[in-house]
């Protein structure tokens, strides 16, 4: 079942009575949810993710807006009609009731024609159970379960009604490090078996990044971009889209562009022209803005950096910290956001590296501008100096 | 590891000081009035030992009233009360307007004075010279007769002490379960209305287990609250409760201590002692039946 959001807009009157303007939860939000994806709706906290589910979910009315689920209008239905399951950030399993009876409960409300057997419910309880791989706890109360199995009941629970939606807010917020990594593969798995239409929030960019099929990034109620995992990483549509993503997080600098070369303080570190395959406001084109000479922000991903004598980047040396796999440079640059970066290099690079300074060369695929004033991705090509 | 016991013995002893004074000690000395027969208070002599007290008590009609009534009073009061509490904090909490106004009318009742709550019930019921009392008014005006609730039948004397009792205690139980309510995570409610469970659903499935210990402590106390009524029965009736019908058991303990009959602490004793383990045979059988039912956190 497709999803669409039509701009999709919430507000909520202030909280402080003194200030009369409202509160946009969700700015505008349009889009089109495809079939029997996974999408993982990104952002910091208060950015209007979870009041979007919530619209969704049919919680929460849209201030104005449409949600169509395939081609029926479900804006007005109540979450009951609208054949959707929601996995609580706290699972919401109801204490007193075991394992079964809580996987039972959304049935047993059914009236009328659909009404079940209780031999009818407990098969499909079963199965639901053997589903997530919980059919051998079925008789116990959740507190006699680990926040893994919680989940996974909660899971069951919403989608013993087969739903035409599964929706999950902050689904591993509430799992430790180990168990977090095996549940997402776990909901994966799960929504590829079932092939139901899945929407889950969270804040958590690994989350988002591994196991979407599709990531919304959102800000401020504004949605930020939408696309595939590993482009929300290699062409982010603007400065906080780059700073949000990734892990350590992007070197942000600033710098300026004087006749086609980009330049950190008195560094020249690239060549940039523009790219001609791209035009701004044409149809179907990349938003963004056109490349000219003035202050620019400069992104540069912490892998985008390689150690080298006559690096065209000069910074001083701090530490450089080895963590298995990864090793990281952390040097100062006076025009750096907070006056320091960090790099990850690999190990061979490291012989390059000693004293009080250490220099850079910068690989044109991981450096991005953006206007100095907007933060608008600036589009162009980067060649290397030498 | 015996340093550390010996200091939790001194931390404890102030409090074990007080209870053994005040409750271990007066326990043991009801224990040995009540089966002292034929005890005097003046020469502070007694014929023998024996259950001539109990025997005496269970025999006085006094007492077979007063156990009558308050038995009467705790059945009648204990789950009206509290099945009008759960309405009234259930509408409390439904709202979101003046609900902070409504919980303190509600709660009014708790800081104001029982003899004065009791005065006001005499305006309201009491037949005067002057006035029949403003319920009688009531009564009149809409067509029926007026009845004497202070000194009148049995059973209207009755319903004024069960409609007062259930109006005393009343703020403490909504107190108790607007909290109780208040403290169920939303989140189940909003799991339940996904499901598209019905509201009396919600009520009887989730909202009441959630709050079934809270519900369990008021039945256990009210019934301890009950079985133990006097100054209420005072403040409507009067010091004369034998006269009018309307002793309690703690009435009669006082009557048998203080009253007009009173010098026969060994009755009094065992009174005292036969109210005592009702109430714990009661609460024993509160306390089994809340264990199955009971969901506790």
């Amino acid at each position: 079942m497709k999803i669409v959001l039509q701009n999709l807009t919430k507000r909520y009157p202030n909280r402080n009575k003194k200030i009369k303007e409202d509160v946009i939860a969700v700015n505008n939000f349009s889009f089109e949810i495809p079939d029997g994806q996974l999408i993982g709706l990104l952002g910091p906290s208060g950015c209007g993710k979870s009041t979007t589910l919530n619209m969704i979910c049919g919680l929460e009315k849209p201030t104005s807006g449409k949600i169509f689920f395939g081609d029926d209008d479900v804006t007005d239905l109540p979450p009951e009609n609208r054949g959707v399951g929601m996995v609580f950030q706290s699972y919401a399993l109801y204490p007193h009731l075991t394992v079964l009876q809580n996987i039972m409960f959304p049935m047993e409300n059914l009236k009328g024609k659909d009404k079940m057997t209780k031999e009818a419910m407990r098969a499909r309880a079963e199965e639901a159970a053997r589903m997530v791989q919980i059919d051998q706890l079925l008789e116990r109360k959740p507190s006699e379960l680990s926040g893994g199995q919680q989940q996974r009941v909660a899971i069951a629970r919403a989608l013993v009604k087969v739903p035409r939606v599964l929706l999950l807010d902050e689904p591993l917020s509430n799992l430790d490090a180990r168990l977090r990594l095996q549940t997402r593969e776990e909901i994966r798995r799960i929504q590829r078996e079932t092939g139901v239409t899945t929407v889950f929030v969270t804040h958590d960019q690994e989350e988002a990044m591994s196991i979407s099929d599709l990531i919304v990034v959102m800000e401020a109620g504004v949605v930020q971009q939408i696309a595939k995992p590993q482009l929300v990483y290699e062409d982010p549509i603007n400065l906080f889209v780059a700073k949000f993503l990734g892990t350590p997080p992007i070197n942000v600098f600033e710098g300026e562009v004087k006749g086609g070369v980009v330049y950190i303080g008195e560094d020249a570190v690239m060549k940039a022209e523009p790219d001609s395959s791209w035009k701004e406001g044409a149809p179907g084109a990349a938003p963004g803005v056109a490349l000219k000479d003035g202050r620019v922000t400069i992104g540069i991903r912490p892998e985008g950096f390689d150690p080298e004598k006559d690096g065209e980047l000069r910074c001083g040396l701090t530490a450089v910290e080895v963590m298995g796999r990864d090793t990281s440079i952390v040097a100062t640059n006076a025009h750096a956001a907070n006056g320091s970066i960090r790099t990850i290099v690999s190990t061979e690079e490291l012989s390059e590296v000693s004293g009080e300074t250490v220099n850079f060369r910068i690989k044109p695929s991981r450096i991005y501008l953006f206007d100095h004033e907007t933060g608008a991705r600036v589009r162009c090509r980067f060649t290397p100096l030498r | 590891m015996d340093k550390n016991n010996s200091k939790a013995w001194l931390y404890l002893l102030p409090a074990m000081i007080f209870l053994g004074v005040f409750m271990i000690y007066p326990l043991f000395d009801v224990i040995i009035y009540s089966v002292e027969e034929g005890y005097n208070f003046a020469s502070q002599t007694y014929f023998g030992i024996g259950d001539y007290n109990f025997a005496y008590v269970l025999r006085d009609t006094y007492f077979l009233q007063a156990l009558k009534n308050t038995f009467i009073l705790v059945i009648i009061t204990v789950p009206l009360s509290t099945g009008i509490a759960l309405l009234i904090s259930v509408g409390i909490n439904s709202i979101t307007k003046l609900r902070d106004f409504y919980q303190t009318v509600f709660f009014l009742p708790y800081v104001t004075n029982t003899l004065a709550v009791g005065l006001v019930f005499m305006i309201l019921f009491k037949k005067t010279p002057y006035s029949d009392g403003f319920v009688n008014l009531l009564i009149t005006s809409l067509g029926g007769t007026a009845v004497d609730f202070i000194d009148g039948p049995y059973w209207a004397k009755m319903f004024v002490m069960c409609f007062y009792t259930v109006w005393v205690v009343l703020p403490f139980k909504i107190l108790i379960l607007t909290s109780a309510l208040a403290s169920v995570n939303p989140d189940y409610y909003k799991a339940a209305r996904v499901d598209g469970t019905s509201k009396l659903r919600i009520f009887t499935r989730i909202t009441l287990p959630m709050i079934s210990p809270m519900i369990f402590y008021l039945v256990i106390t009210g019934f301890i609250g009950a079985f133990k009524a006097y100054s209420d029965v005072v403040a409507i009736f009067g010091t004369n409760l034998n006269a009018a019908g309307m002793n309690t058991i703690v009435g009669y303990v006082y009557d048998m201590l203080y009253g007009d009959s009173g010098g026969y602490p060994s009755f009094a004793a065992a009174a005292a002692l036969i109210l005592f383990a009702i109430v714990l045979t009661i609460t024993c059988i509160n306390l089994l039946i809340s264990d199955k039912n009971t969901h506790y956190a």
